[in-house]
């Protein structure tokens, strides 16, 4: 299998907010800001590509029957390692993505990559899928919140462009569902252009 | 058997990981909370040269406890660190530390944890609006701790207005611990 396929599908392609519609629930949550969008897009990646490593190692030696349970067990254990290691060395992020953080365990992206790609294909190739589905994904997340951060508080990253309040509703719940609906259009825009 | 068996052995290397690494976060995770914790005292009770996450007193106010921090300089004591909490917040549980200098006049206010909305309700913590500077050097028994709609004293942050009552609801749990302490 090409490497540099695998990876780039998960980019654009099958980008699993642009294109699959996958963990959504995050991807409306956490994008309040691009820094936290950012954030949470990494988080995933680790736990994306750590789990597709693990699974696709264990592919043979799990009974059908069982496998999904066992994946989310593993899958479950990777998001507590990022949780404990963001609470001991980054307090202020894990401040800012709180709950989302143990909420990756139920991200679809997640147990669908373990289920759809890592438990039928080699270790390498689960691994490169996990990091170009996970940063595929932290670009979608990274965007959105850029967007957001943009229009309801009128900053980049944290910097103030203009005083005062900006387009409230955006960074507020309606506001993610309202840009990613634009956002999405404009993807679809690029898409049939270069096709 | 085998499904048995296998689920058993996911688990239990699952379980082996998560204490290894829960043994291993351990100590950074305390560190990383105490160190807010100081800083939030540095700034409600600046000038302490004591260490006032040690002398600690505990109040149970309204089913959570509450925790009073001394801050001193030399023998002089300086003031009282609170550390309160309100459920009322828009999203869940807010934590501030107030600092009452000795006539129980609020020293300054810092947020310790929250999770308003970014861009609105987090205009409470100190340097993102000046929400929280019109309480400095109030003393809460002649400054109604509510917000002006509620016919109190306190000029609400715009459109964050449930954020607003649930800080002075927070910061009025703090005064009556302190009051209690004396």
């Amino acid at each position: 299998m090409n490497q540099w396929k695998n990876f780039s599908k998960g980019l654009i392609k099958e980008n699993a907010v642009f294109a699959l519609f996958l963990g959504l629930c995050p991807t409306l949550g956490v994008t309040t800001s691009a820094i936290n969008g950012l954030a949470m897009g990494l988080a995933t990646t680790f736990v994306l590509a750590m789990s597709n490593l693990v699974v696709s190692l264990v592919k043979n030696v799990i009974p059908d029957k069982v496998r999904i349970p066992a994946f989310i067990v593993i899958i479950a254990s990777f998001v507590t390692v990022v949780e404990l290691v963001m609470k001991g060395y980054v307090p202020a992020l894990f401040d800012a993505l709180g709950l989302f953080i143990p909420l990756i365990v139920v991200n679809c992206v997640v147990l669908g990559r373990a289920e759809a790609f890592a438990s039928k294909n080699t270790v390498w190739s689960s691994i490169v899928d996990g990091l170009g589905m996970g940063i595929g994904f932290t670009l979608s997340l990274t965007v959105l919140g850029a967007v957001r951060e943009l229009l309801g508080s009128g900053a980049f990253f944290g910097m103030k462009l203009i005083s005062g309040d900006a387009l409230l509703l955006f960074i507020l719940p309606p506001g993610a569902f309202l840009a990613l609906g634009y956002l999405l259009v404009l993807v679809n825009m690029l898409k049939e252009k270069t096709a | 058997m085998s499904m048995l068996a296998t689920l058993f052995v996911v688990t239990l290397v699952a379980a082996a990981l998560m204490g290894s690494v829960y043994a291993l976060t351990k100590e950074p995770i305390r560190l990383a909370e105490l160190k807010k914790k100081n800083e939030a005292i540095q700034v409600v009770v600046p000038g302490f040269d004591n260490e006032p996450s040690t002398e600690v007193r505990r109040l149970f106010i309204d089913g959570d406890s509450i925790f009073l921090y001394t801050a001193r300089k030399g023998d002089e004591v300086l003031g009282t660190a609170v550390e309160t909490f309100t459920n009322e917040g828009f999203s869940g549980e807010i934590k501030l530390m107030v600092g009452f200098a000795l006539d129980g006049t609020i020293i300054d206010i810092a947020v310790v944890k929250h999770a308003e909305t970014p861009g609105l309700g987090d205009k409470m913590v100190k340097g993102k609006s000046d929400f929280s500077v019109q309480f400095m050097g109030k003393d809460p028994n002649n400054f109604k701790l509510a917000v002006k709609k509620d016919r109190g004293d306190v000029d609400a942050i715009t459109a964050s207005t449930i954020t607003s009552r649930a800080y002075c609801d927070a910061v009025k749990r703090a005064h009556r611990a302190w009051t209690e302490a004396q």
